[in-house]
């Protein structure tokens, strides 16, 4: 092998002092910085046609975004439509996915919902028809109701938040559970804001 | 208008609009649309769903330049977009055509080089049939667009396309596609295509905010050790001669990134040239110990910053970029100015409160320039230098050449060796990093340019991968010097082999690589071959002087490798300068 130049080598060279976390941030050399992950809830305004969808499931699949839920739905305007994404990342994470989302094309506007945010996840639930009496009992102290009804089976809605959701699916559970669905969450701000175009 | 090297191309306006035919048929309306952007060169290759554009493509008086494979179309229409500024053209034909491009699409997707793809589909009917050479173009070019269009109407499909040839170039630039069916390119209508405008849903930053403005003046005036770190969006933006007032103004050294490479000339003494993997030594000291980094136009790869970590840890960075989502992606941007370079470079120029105080700094950077010298022995006795090569061919030609390259060994050497001072010069593929980049793109910067002459840089490897396009150079008469820096070997992978490897040199040896230069003559090109010293300058010449594509087979010392080396992931205050100090990082 040949090819080198020459120069001082590695270690008589002068150094710098700081050093940068794996996020990029200049950090105190003596103090770790790490960002814990925390969930947000993306609200994102989208232009209603075909290939939106799979647009954005995969930026977030490309960029590696940790997504919980991804819901979309039309709005009043038929030509629009709205996305509630559900992430769990960084700081840093969330704020590159509302960028990211931003970029796209068919995206009209990207915000984070505040955490009071109004979320509301749908469940559907088919339990065994077996003690439907119970099952309507468990169902109302949920605030749910049962939709469909057979010999063998009780399907539930129930509506809430995704904590409230769990528990009822916790407590169905002594009914044997046939088959569950959930729609991940739905979510608007609270107050008279809404979300319009980003300026 | 682009900051061209030498003579601007000529606006020709001359043909007045009141001589055109009005459109009948969806695909004449995107071959209006085309003439409308003002294309004048198509790369593509014929095929059965991409016909009836092809039929109204002969009646128009854009020229089209037929490529021996897809891929090549791609990378020439790139090329034409990295020299000219303005969106590169390439047509492919539906299935195979398409998955063809996808390589060149990626690779301007990952360069930000404004490129227009136009596919033939199958028709509408027949779409998620399976039919004959269908595939899902869109759904497969979408990650590696700005955005792909599924052209769905006859009278709309002109829309479709202005439409993506103004996103091609708004912003930050980049690749887009347009999806053609053959139903709708056959279809009729008599709907004109609407002027090429952005979508509504696309915002393009121009000026930064005043007040962020100010506060990264002064921090880069109080700076004891500033730098500027000149990317491949300065070129973009036509910001260089901003940038060479800006920092000649402020005496503010500058250091390049590799797409960065001309916007700033490597022979002025503020110059560090370009720092990263294999950038010079005073780049990568100077970028390890700057306390206040101007960044502009740069998304901070990590081939440029090595290991985060270690990456300018004393710096607070102003970073200057137009797409916000670049903004502390990889490095954390104490000052972001989300803008366009020009307009920035131009803000900060009056908000600057004073130059900062760096006199010691200046001259810590020009020690380190002669402590690591891009310095390379030429012993008589030993096979040629590939960087000797380089070094003679840069100076023999006039400054506003050219230099096209594959990637590899050859690509760095081209970079480290040669002697940029203009934008545009610099033609190659960074991010994507794909073999078989050069013979193509040297086809596009020829026509982009048919005055400035072009010189291709390739290695043995990727000059197979895309060899057929000399067929093109020579029907088309292109005036390009190909040399092939010929080590019998994908040597970058052999470096990292016997660097990382043990030296176990796994499908890395080319020992049954062809002649060469006779194969360059039986395309009907001319062929060199190039052994030793004393005809170095001779055969690059007679190469220059033949009047047509040529390619020099330089056979050169096999051994030789690529320094200095910040490896993957390593802090680049400690690139290794030899084989040696490799195992001391």
């Amino acid at each position: 092998m040949t090819g080198g130049m020459p120069g001082p080598a590695p270690d008589e060279r002068m150094r710098p002092k700081g050093r940068r976390n794996t996020q990029g941030i200049r950090v105190d050399p003596e103090a770790e910085v790490t960002h814990e992950p925390r969930q947000a809830v993306l609200s994102a305004l989208v232009k209603h046609r075909p290939g939106v969808l799979s647009e954005v499931s995969a930026l977030f699949s490309r960029r590696q975004f940790n997504i919980e839920s991804l819901t979309v739905g039309p709005t009043v305007d038929e030509d629009t439509a709205r996305m509630t994404i559900l992430i769990e990342e960084p700081e840093p994470g969330i704020d590159q996915a509302k960028k990211q989302l931003r970029k796209l094309v068919p995206v009209i506007s990207v915000r984070e919902l505040e955490g009071e945010a109004v979320r509301r996840e749908l469940a559907l639930v088919k339990v065994s028809g077996e003690k439907p009496d119970d099952v309507n009992a468990i169902a109302d102290m949920y605030g749910g109701q049962a939709v469909d009804a057979s010999t063998d089976s009780v399907t539930v809605e129930i509506t809430g938040s995704k904590q409230k959701i769990d528990a009822a699916v916790e407590a169905f559970k002594q009914f044997d559970v046939q088959e569950i669905v959930r729609t991940g969450a739905a979510a608007l701000e609270r107050g008279p804001k809404t979300l319009e175009k980003d300026v | 208008m682009s900051e061209r090297a030498s003579v601007p191309k000529e606006e020709e306006e001359t043909e007045s609009e009141t001589e055109q035919e009005p459109v009948t048929t969806g695909a004449q309306s995107v071959i209006r649309a085309l003439e409308n952007a003002g294309t004048d060169y198509v790369f593509g290759v014929q095929g059965g769903a991409i016909m009836p554009v092809y039929d109204a493509l002969y009646d128009s008086d854009i020229n089209h330049v037929t490529m021996a494979h897809e891929q090549g179309a791609s990378h020439a229409a790139d090329a034409y977009g990295i020299v000219t500024g303005d969106p590169g053209v390439c047509f492919a034909t539906s299935g195979p055509g398409a998955t063809n491009l996808v390589t060149g699409i990626a690779d301007a997707n990952m360069d930000s080089d404004p490129v227009i793809a136009l596919t033939g589909q199958v028709p509408t009917e027949f779409v998620g049939n399976d039919a004959f050479q269908e595939t899902d173009t869109v759904g497969i070019t979408q990650p590696i667009t700005k955005e792909s269009y599924f052209a769905a109407d006859s009278d709309t499909v002109g829309d479709n396309v202005s439409e993506a040839f103004a996103l091609a170039d708004a912003g930050r630039q980049g690749p887009t596609l347009v999806d053609l069916p053959k139903d709708v390119t056959q279809g009729e209508t008599e709907v004109e295509p609407g002027k090429p405008e952005t979508p509504d849903t696309y915002d393009v930053p121009e000026e930064a905010d005043d007040e962020n403005v100010q506060e990264a003046a002064e921090a880069l005036a109080e700076a004891d050790r500033p730098v500027i770190l000149s990317g491949g969006g300065v070129i973009k933006a036509n910001a260089s001669s901003a940038l060479r007032e800006f920092a000649k103004e402020y005496e503010i050294p500058v250091i390049t990134t590799m797409p960065g490479i001309g916007s700033f000339p490597e022979d002025h003494e503020l110059s560090l040239e370009w720092a990263g993997m294999h950038g010079t030594g005073y780049a990568n000291m100077a970028i390890t110990n700057t306390d206040c980094m101007l960044a502009i136009g740069t998304r901070f790869d990590d081939r440029l910053t090595g290991g985060v970590d270690s990456f300018a840890p004393d710096a607070e960075v102003i970073h200057v970029d137009i797409d916000p989502a670049e903004i502390s992606k990889n490095v954390y941007a104490d000052y972001p100015l989300i803008g366009d370079a020009r307009e920035v470079l131009r803000q900060l120029f009056d908000a600057m409160p004073r130059a900062p105080d760096a006199d010691e700094w200046r001259d810590q950077c020009q020690e380190w320039k002669s402590e690591y010298p891009m310095d390379y022995d030429t012993p008589d006795d030993e096979p040629l230098k590939p960087q000797y090569v380089v070094e003679q061919f840069s100076e023999m030609t006039p400054d506003d050449t050219i230099v096209c390259t594959g990637v590899g060994q050859h690509q760095m050497w081209a970079s480290q060796f040669w002697e940029y001072t203009e934008p545009r010069t610099w033609v190659s593929s960074h991010g994507l990093g794909t073999m078989g980049y050069g013979v193509p793109a040297a086809i596009g910067a020829k026509l982009a340019a048919p005055d400035q002459e072009v010189v291709c840089f390739d290695g043995d490897g990727s000059f197979l991968m895309t060899v057929q396009g000399l067929s093109v150079a020579v029907r088309e008469q292109l005036d390009i010097t190909y040399v092939v820096l010929n080590n019998e070997a994908v040597g970058m992978v052999r470096q990292w082999q016997d660097g990382f490897y043990e030296g176990r040199r796994m499908a890395s040896e080319y020992p049954w690589i062809p002649q060469f230069d006779k194969l360059a003559e039986a395309f009907g090109a001319r062929g060199f071959t190039l052994e030793s010293y004393e005809n170095v300058e001779e055969t690059i010449q007679e190469a220059r002087d033949y009047d047509g594509p040529s390619v020099i087979d330089a056979h050169i010392d096999p051994g030789e490798n690529v320094f200095p080396m910040v490896p993957s992931g390593g802090d680049n205050g400690l690139f290794a300068l030899n084989e040696d100090q490799l195992d001391m990082i």
